[in-house]
């Protein structure tokens, strides 16, 4: 028990006391099972306050948190042909996709947007687990396209956040294929002489693993994702015995030097500010990340760039 | 010969042709000969029927057929001074990648593929053409050296798809695949790829990232196998066919698709009917891609293969 369910609890039952305390202002922390209010969860960026453990992340909430001031510029994404295949298995795709629009309040499962972190301009993209596993079609090759164009466009750094099951397999053929067509994307920032960086958040499989959340030049990763190619359990009947402790999970990768850093959620915007700052060959970050002065002839500060969390605008 | 299930019509009557050929044998009073030929023509027309109008699922099989040409056979009849390169020159040497040089039409080429094994020993020691790691890795090496020394690679894919293993995972199956993947892209000469068989997912586009790819008329290429799509959206393995319906996986909806330049046709039956056949039509169809991209320069290659995959999708399939 911690002080918000001593605390806080009784008092917010009072307050809703004649009606029924809606369900959704108290989230239940699926590692540990604390019960976390609301607000609170999300000043945390989803991250249990008790055990550390990451939720779940929406591309919007995590750019209200990551971007100056909450504030970011959605870029376009080009629409692609819907339901390229008329694919039906139990349902209908163009349901299925209608039921997740819904869900969601998207159009698909990757958010683009340009902004401010720390004051440098950056363009990032963000995979959304809950908008049908993430998985990657067309629409999500779109998005990295429309990304990676934007940032050579500008000369950006292109910041990238997955979360998928993998490819869409609705779109078939199609949506193999955004693995080379995302290889492009990438290509064409590399060749641009930008960085290129990603932030593998959970899970990150299949496909999407084997093409553009592989292809970074620094790979981070939120603390315990699932990050492979095949799934477990494929493994486990095709080896026949049960995988280690901790297989597929970001620390196991970042030991079999797979990824450069896991890095907490919390501190994900500080460090992607210094990583982006210094392949930018850009000075170190005036500490309170408030927008860069005009002339910034202050004195380089000696520690690290950082802002206290209380100082940032919170959506 | 080895039937498919949907075969089995057909090996009854071509087992009572050979059935009544061998009693011909054993008592010479006996003329079988017009009986048999009666049977063999029945079954030739059986044969022709079966093959018209594959389903999606009868093509999956076929692909997979152990009787098909595969890797090693197209390399022995295809190419001449054929000198395998080995190893990735990081962990191993993994045999279900063949590679290395090789002369096409006398011309010095680099070859690449997948090779599944013709028997148990073989499958075994090829595993089942499902590369690790490694695999990869070769071909990424290979591509880097026919890059440097200005030299065509020819690709020839059937895999199932990439190893699901601890040790395949833990050395970075993701990023060997990627890092293939964006090589195919990278090399600045003609790169040509022939689906044989299976296309298997991801483990495949490591490969088939090609400036032009051909497909067997009854090979396959899809984001995942039947099977493993029914058991994900059906709930239930058994709809692979089903699954193999909806996944539009055959050369022909690849070709609609934009995504197979070309398709091979195969011999009445399949390639594993008569081999020769469609050895000979794959290497027609490798030097009919090959020529006409020996002419362009490298940027010309290099933009071509990403304009080609930059604008894949922009059509659907007619309803
Ligand atoms: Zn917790």
């Amino acid at each position: 028990m911690n002080w918000i369910t001593n605390y806080v609890r009784p008092r917010i039952n009072s307050i809703f006391s004649r009606r029924e305390v809606p369900e959704n202002l108290w989230s239940k922390c699926d590692e540990c099972g604390t019960m976390l209010f609301h607000r609170e969860l999300r000043d945390n960026q989803n991250v249990c306050t008790n055990c550390g453990h990451h939720m779940a992340i929406t591309p919007r909430e995590r750019f209200a948190a990551m971007f100056d001031g909450s504030v970011f510029n959605e870029i376009d994404v080009p629409e692609p042909i819907h339901d390229p295949l008329q694919f039906r298995d139990q349902k209908k795709y163009p349901d299925r996709m209608k039921a997740a629009q819904k869900k969601t309040g998207e159009r698909d499962a990757m958010l683009v947007a340009e902004g401010e972190i720390g004051a440098l301009p950056i363009v990032a993209a963000a995979q959304d687990f809950s908008f049908m596993g993430g998985s990657m079609g067309m629409y999500v090759g779109n998005a990295i396209i429309a990304g990676a164009e934007r940032a050579v466009a500008t000369g950006k750094p292109f910041v990238l956040f997955s979360a998928a099951g993998g490819a869409r397999m609705q779109e078939g053929i199609l949506s193999l294929m955004q693995m080379p067509r995302t290889t492009v994307a990438v290509e064409m920032v590399k060749e641009a002489g930008l960085p290129y960086v990603v932030v593998l958040t959970h899970p990150t499989t299949g496909g999407v693993t084997a093409s553009y959340a592989m292809l970074g030049d620094v790979h981070i990763s939120e603390p315990n994702a699932l990050i492979g190619f095949a799934g477990a359990r494929v493994i486990e009947q095709t080896i026949r015995e049960k995988l280690p402790e901790g297989f597929q999970r970001a620390e196991y990768l970042l030991d079999h030097g797979m990824l450069d850093r896991v890095t907490p959620r919390t501190e994900m915007r500080e460090e992607l500010i210094t990583i982006l700052r210094m392949l930018m060959n850009q000075p170190p970050a005036i500490k309170g990340n408030l927008p860069a002065p005009e002339a910034p002839e202050a004195a380089p500060v000696a520690e690290a760039a950082v802002t206290a969390p209380e100082a940032e605008p919170k959506p | 010969m080895h039937y498919l299930e949907f075969e089995k019509p057909l090996a009854e009557i071509e087992g009572k042709a050979e059935e009544l050929r061998a009693m011909g044998v054993a008592n010479e009073e006996m003329d079988v000969d017009k009986e048999a030929r009666a049977l063999d023509k029945k079954a030739s027309e059986l044969l022709r029927e079966l093959y018209t109008d594959l389903t999606p699922w009868r093509k999956c099989l076929v692909a997979r057929h152990p009787d098909r040409p595969h890797c090693k056979d197209y390399i022995e009849a295809l190419f001449t001074e054929y000198t395998p390169l080995a190893g990735d020159r990081n962990f191993a040497d993994d045999h279900a990648v063949m590679g290395g040089l090789a002369r096409f039409n006398d011309e010095p080429v680099v070859v690449i593929g997948q090779e599944k094994g013709s028997d148990t020993k073989s499958r075994i020691e090829r595993n089942f053409g499902m590369a690790r790691p490694e695999g990869y890795r070769k071909a990424i090496r290979l591509m880097d050296l026919a890059d440097r020394f200005n030299i065509p690679v020819i690709t020839l894919v059937d895999t199932p798809g990439a190893y699901p293993g601890k040790g395949a995972e833990e050395r970075g199956q993701s990023e060997a695949i990627a890092r293939s993947t964006e090589k195919c892209l990278k090399i600045g000469v003609p790169l040509v790829s022939v689906v044989i068989g299976e296309g298997g997912s991801g483990g495949a586009v490591a490969f088939a990232t090609a400036n032009k790819l051909a497909m067997l008329e009854h090979s396959v290429y899809s984001v995942i196998s039947p099977e493993g799509c029914a058991s994900i959206l059906w709930k239930d393995a058994e709809k692979m066919r089903e699954a193999a319906e909806a996944l539009r996986l055959t050369a022909q909806d690849l070709k609609e698709l934009g995504v197979a330049d070309r398709i091979i046709r195969e011999p009445v039956g399949g390639a594993q009917r008569d081999r020769e056949a469609a050895i000979e039509a794959v290497g027609k169809a490798i030097a009919g891609m090959l020529d006409p991209l020996r002419k362009k320069d490298r940027d010309a290659l290099i933009k071509q293969r990403r304009d080609k995959f930059l604008k894949l999708g922009a059509r659907g399939l007619a309803a």
